[in-house]
């Protein structure tokens, strides 16, 4: 008898032990979804201190580390921004897929969202009280950053477009800046006529400017359900993007310059390149990468495809997300909530950030804001009216980043070849189908 | 090479009873232990993982699963696949010849013995080869650029409009240009060293039979060099099946003309690292790895044969 419960009593820790293990790997892989975190443990983790990892390149949260760091002596942000575009997304899924330096804190454009909140690589903040922060800001970057009540990311921007216009240069040549796309395409007609060195834009394909010019005219390419995905580049909106940017193609009128290379920065600043349709965000690069026209640039309205139409669309913005396997995650969230809805917020709009947070985008100071680098103008008030404007029923795919890391390899034809844009455009639907079918999905 | 008569040791050792009887010696693992330690964990261990990860898929809906041998089935009926090879075969037919042949004729230049400043001449023409690959990519792509690179500058200055570099229909000719660029001095090196070892009485020979310059090469230094020309020319296949730096660096100023797909190393990379198909980017690494195999194999068969 004593044996027997000697071996029972035995078996029975070995089996609780194991128990105890195996709930503990099983806790550990949903924590974050599970256990809601209340405002005493944000707080407790920044007087604990600690350090956290920031990989973002959006250039005001220089000054808002700094600031955050002020205010909580013992947290270390160490911000991590050389990275932009594909080669952040590469490095960001392989340190995610390696389960190895997971950055605490990731810039994530609306875009690239859905990828990773599918396959669980960020966390959601719910339960980190950010639910509560959905009337704060504008609806389009909370429907990007929200899944039903999961909360992926803190909206830092968004990108309702402006036509930003090189004013010296069309001062120069007496051309009227243009309301409509027909004017656009006459206007640049006009200027590379009168100066062949000038093009009214850079265009050699660029997936964020296509899809938002395809946003804007009406087109909406995809429609996505859950796993159910349906890409279609053949509405009527895609037509009239495609009609009137092939003329400008056919006719050499756009400077063949990828963005965000010296090329481009050159050719903003010495005025080979005349307009920029580009997000609200624009003013801060400009600020930062084109220092020697200041003066010479001005912000209106985008032009429209049927004159008087005031349909704008995004481009870019992003928001900051705390990916799953971040290790600081109460730091992280408190990071992100100051950068992004706390104090952070008007330091950033101070160096010329474009909020997501209705409440800054309503105040006087910032309607009335002077951009000095555009001689005075009150952007600002053409940001907001285009924020008004955009419709917010457009989605993208829940692979937008790989889709887009191949829009050079179809759409990018048309640009140097015999490709028509409308084909370029269909090539790369094909290929999108058929990751899409591939990783899964079922794809209409 | 002639036959070779067996060593007399050999048949001495056979007859020769084992030393210590029966019992296995373990010394020798002592020494080959360390190496074969070393190959399993950085040669086999990749390669069997490699294997191991193709057999699976990986997708954003359903996870990972086994799939045998589909993603070899798949890779074999890739067009994307087969045309980058095509394009890295087409590079290695055209710029591989023309790099060995300049190596070769630089070589025998310095080897002639009658150039001034041989020396300079070949550290400087084995320069570029020092330079790092990605340095030295970067460097060509910006006196490519037709805005504000050399070519533009060139344009500016005469007035002329040269044919943009990294266009599409040029940039893998650029892009054979700055490997040719690399790796002339190289070749040229191992070419040189090669000639170096001729012995001189073949030379005194040939000129006692009144035999010119032309003929001591025909008849003596290239026959004389074969191994190193064989050796050369397997390394520049490899290289050229292997193309991925110049044209990673070079994409970010020519991405309409240099897809994701661009050589079989860039297939992989993109699928990889753009696409999260790593099980798939296995399966295609590895058949790129048996054809460049068997081609650097035929190749090394016919070389020796001829050598023989």
């Amino acid at each position: 008898m004593r044996r027997t419960t000697g071996r029972l009593m035995r078996g029975l820790a070995v089996l609780s032990v194991l128990t105890l293990g195996a709930t503990a790997c099983g806790g550990s892989d949903d924590d974050s979804g599970q256990k809601a975190v209340s405002a005493d443990d944000v707080q407790a983790a920044l007087e604990k201190g600690g350090s956290v990892t920031v990989w973002a390149w959006e250039p005001t949260l220089k000054t808002v580390a700094a600031d955050f760091q002020k205010k909580y002596p013992k947290v270390k942000i160490n911000l991590v921004g050389e990275r932009s575009g594909d080669k952040h997304y590469t490095a960001l899924s392989n340190a995610i897929s390696a389960e190895k330096g997971v950055p605490d804190v990731s810039q994530v454009e609306y875009f690239a969202l859905g990828q990773y909140s599918l396959t669980e690589g960020l966390s959601d903040l719910a339960p980190f009280g950010a639910d509560k922060l959905k009337d704060k800001y504008t609806p389009g970057p909370w429907n990007a950053v929200s899944e039903g009540d999961k909360v992926y990311g803190l909206p830092m921007d968004s990108g309702p477009m402006a036509l930003y216009y090189n004013k010296k240069i069309f001062d120069k040549h007496k051309i009227a800046v243009p309301t409509t796309w027909d004017e656009y395409v006459e206007a640049a007609r006009k200027l590379h006529k009168a100066d062949p060195k000038v093009y009214i834009a850079n265009d050699a394909g660029d997936a964020g400017f296509t899809t938002s010019m395809l946003w804007q005219a009406g087109s909406r390419p995809y429609k996505v359900d859950g796993t159910k995905v349906k890409v279609d580049f053949s509405d009527a909106g895609a037509k009239k993007y495609t009609d009137t940017w092939q003329k400008l193609i056919d006719e050499k009128l756009l400077a063949p310059i990828n963005g965000w290379t010296d090329d481009w920065y050159k050719g903003l600043g010495d005025g080979t390149i005349a307009t920029l349709a580009s997000g609200a965000w624009m003013p801060a690069n400009f600020v930062t990468g084109v220092p020697n026209a200041s003066g010479d640039w001005r912000a209106a309205p985008m032009p429209a495809w049927t004159k008087g139409d005031k349909a704008s669309a995004e481009n870019g913005g992003s928001s900051l997300t705390v990916p799953a396997l971040g290790k600081n995650k109460e730091l992280a969230y408190a990071f992100v909530e100051y950068a992004n809805s706390g104090a952070g917020v008007q330091s950033r709009v101070k160096e010329g950030a474009f909020p997501a947070t209705t409440a800054d985008l309503k105040t006087d100071t910032f309607l009335n804001t002077e951009f000095e680098y555009f001689g005075g103008q009150k952007a600002n008030e053409i940001f907001a009216e285009s924020a008004a404007n955009v419709s917010d029923d457009w989605s993208y795919l829940p692979f937008q980043q790989y889709a887009n890391s191949i829009f050079n390899d179809t759409v990018g034809k048309a640009y140097v070849g015999n490709t028509k844009l409308i084909d370029g455009l269909k090539s790369w639907q094909d290929a999108s189908v058929k990751y899409g079918k591939e990783q899964g999905f079922t794809v209409e | 090479m002639t036959t070779l008569q067996p060593p007399p040791a050999a048949k001495a050792r056979t007859a020769r009873p084992p030393a210590r009887g029966d019992r296995r010696s373990w010394r020798g693992w002592g020494f080959i232990g360390p190496f074969v330690a070393v190959f399993t964990l950085v040669f086999l261990a990749p390669i069997v993982y490699s294997i191991y990860l193709s057999l699976f898929r990986d997708q954003l809906i359903g996870g990972t699963q086994f799939v045998g041998l589909d993603n070899y089935q798949q890779a074999l009926q890739d067009d994307q696949f087969w045309a980058s090879l095509g394009r890295v075969s087409l590079f290695l037919a055209v710029q591989v010849p023309i790099m060995l042949f300049l190596g070769l004729l630089i070589a025998l230049a310095l080897d002639s013995g009658r150039l001034y400043g041989t020396d300079f001449f070949r550290i400087a023409i084995f320069l570029p080869y020092a330079v790092p690959a990605v340095v030295a990519t970067l460097m060509w792509g910006f006196m490519y650029g037709t805005k504000y690179g050399l070519v533009g500058d060139i344009n500016d200055a005469f007035g002329v409009t040269l044919p943009d570099p990294l266009s599409s229909d040029l940039v893998l000719a650029s892009i054979g240009n700055i490997v040719t660029w690399e790796f002339v001095g190289y070749n040229m090196l191992i070419f040189y060293s090669a000639l170096k070892v001729i012995p001189n009485s073949l030379y005194e020979a040939a000129e006692i039979d009144g035999a010119g310059q032309v003929r001591v090469i025909t008849a003596i230094k290239l026959p004389a060099i074969r191994g190193a020309l064989v050796i050369a020319t397997i390394f520049s296949i490899i290289g050229s099946f292997q193309l991925f730096n110049e044209p990673n660096i070079l994409r970010p100023l020519a991405r309409n003309a240099i897809t994701t797909d661009y050589t079989p190393n860039f297939y992989t990379y993109s699928l990889s690292f753009n696409g999260q198909q790593h099980n798939y980017s296995a399966a295609v690494a590895i058949i790129m790895g048996l054809i460049t195999m068997v081609i650097a194999y035929v190749v090394q068969l016919r070389g020796m044969r001829k050598g023989a």
